[in-house]
């Protein structure tokens, strides 16, 4: 773990140093931390931006002290991180995002999977994801849970049009298309879920931490 | 004129776009704060007219716009170098203009610069989106850029226009030296990266917008290979993409970004003035 600056009021928290966690728990712990102690008033970032293996704090008064205080609170945060290894614990209210299973790269998953059609669809339903960050397109989740080894490559060439609501995978995560737009991950499914409404609140159906399930609509 | 008060738009020009001081504290949702290039130069024209600086404005690009506001008002254009009109009658940017009810506000090409923002008393009343009224032109969220034939709706005046009869506008220098500080990931690149970077010149490319200010130059060359995981991304951030050619993020930049970042630009705002061709030096406490 490091502590990289970034311009005069940023700082980035590099979770990829190895701590003996696995750096997508280790960002999401951190990311929890950081909101909790800016809801208490102990931190003052205008964003706290997750991503695949760091967390942005943008428009702080002083990245100086903020440094001293991250490096005060790393051991906690660490032991919140290690505290999850091999748990199915999460933060937060599971959401169940019904899909039809229907999407044109399922047989391409499959075979790069090395299994069928239908175990493919198991292996979704059966895992329970999480929010890792959110980017791409707002309210665009980017979804932790699958084995590293499942990882998947993207199209050679991205679809010029991917429906709304479309579910897909693409590395190693699974994504929901929150509007239509060109996008190469690979498509399974797709959902009735509204992910992105700017009179809800949050706008954001699926924002960073929330525990989902996928389950056959 | 009967209805409420409105800005009819009857020509929107390049590119003119509603922008306030943006919608920040979204960005882990996947939303860009958007808002205008030059946050100061807006907050200027709102002044001038009595609006409070985050009123909504009007952000014109290159090639000017006409209008016809139903109202009599005030209005001020502040920003690039431009001629202004209010119906035949000649104005200044820079300071407080009183234009009748049913007059033609015409803003001309600009000669020096690109980008001009102009303030109407009471402010562009279009329903804000996540508690801003900017056109964020990367994800669509806020109004749609402006078409001919538009009508957007004015706000109330609250306090009166700035007695003032001139402010100072700097003209767009002809270079740009820009402040750059250093990582998060300069260590992606070689030596030889930061020796060009620091010490030769790049061109503002034709391809620029309010995403990012494409750079052409020396080439910068990674010392690591492969890809970066996403990260966030803040604004000024110098991406470099794989052909090696940096990119300057502006107001509408992504959340994230897969690219290695070398550093950040302090002060991105001269390049909201900054024309394709214009040259572009990077310095830094480091040399």
């Amino acid at each position: 773990m490091r502590i990289r600056p970034v311009g005069a009021h940023a700082l980035l928290i590099d979770c990829t140093s190895p701590d003996g966690v696995p750096q997508a728990d280790l960002v999401d712990a951190w990311r929890a931390e950081l909101w909790r102690r800016r809801e208490h008033g102990d931190l003052s970032a205008v964003e706290i931006v997750p991503a695949a293996s760091t967390v942005l704090l943008d428009d702080l008064p002083d990245p100086a002290a903020t440094t001293e205080q991250l490096t005060r609170w790393t051991p906690a945060v660490v032991a919140a991180a290690a505290a999850r290894r091999g748990t199915d614990e999460h933060d937060g209210e599971e959401i169940v995002v019904p899909v039809d299973f229907d999407g044109p790269d399922l047989p391409a998953v499959a075979e790069h999977w090395g299994v069928d059609v239908p175990a493919v669809l198991s292996r979704l339903t059966g895992t329970r994801f999480r929010v890792a960050f959110c980017g791409f397109a707002p309210g665009f989740p980017y979804l932790t849970g699958l084995p590293a080894e499942l990882a998947l490559p993207r199209l050679a060439t991205p679809r010029p049009r991917v429906p709304t609501g479309s579910v897909a995978l693409a590395g190693p995560y699974a994504g929901i298309y929150p509007s239509a737009s060109p996008g190469g991950w690979l498509l399974v499914g797709r959902t009735d879920l509204v992910l992105f409404d700017v009179h809800a609140d949050p706008p954001a159906r699926l924002g960073p931490g929330t525990p989902i399930r996928m389950a056959a609509a | 004129m009967t209805g409420p008060p409105t800005i009819e738009v009857l020509r929107a020009g390049a590119l003119t776009t509603v922008q306030d001081l943006g919608r920040p504290g979204w960005a882990h949702l996947g939303v860009p704060r958007s808002g205008a290039l030059d946050p100061a130069a807006l907050r200027l024209a709102n002044r001038l007219v009595g609006n409070p600086e985050h009123a909504a404005g009007l952000e014109i690009t290159l090639t000017g716009c006409m209008l016809r506001l139903t109202r009599a008002t005030t209005v001020a254009v502040t920003g690039a170098e431009v001629t202004v009109h209010a119906g035949d009658r000649p104005g200044d940017t820079g300071r407080p203009l009183t234009v009748p009810a049913g007059t033609v506000l015409r803003i001309g090409p600009a000669r020096r610069g690109v980008r001009s923002w102009l303030a109407v008393a009471g402010g562009i009343d279009v329903s804000p989106v996540l508690g801003s009224r900017a056109t964020d032109t990367l994800s669509g969220l806020g109004p749609p850029r402006l078409g001919d034939g538009d009508r957007l709706p004015l706000g109330e005046p609250l306090d009166a226009p700035a007695p003032v009869d001139l402010t100072v506008c700097s003209a767009p220098p002809p270079e740009l030296h820009l402040r750059l500080s250093l990582g998060p990931r300069d260590d992606w690149f070689t030596p030889i990266a930061l020796d060009r970077l620091f010490g030769t010149a790049y061109t503002v490319s034709p391809v620029s917008n309010r995403v990012g200010a494409r750079l052409a130059g020396e080439p910068l060359p990674r010392a690591v290979a492969g890809e970066l995981p996403s990260e966030g991304i803040v604004l000024g951030a110098v991406q470099v993409p794989a052909d090696g050619q940096p990119l300057i993020f502006l107001a509408d930049h992504p959340t994230t970004g897969g690219y290695p970042v070398i550093g950040v630009v302090t002060d991105v705002t001269p390049l909201a003035q900054a024309r394709p061709g214009t040259t572009v030096r990077f310095h830094g406490p480091q040399r």
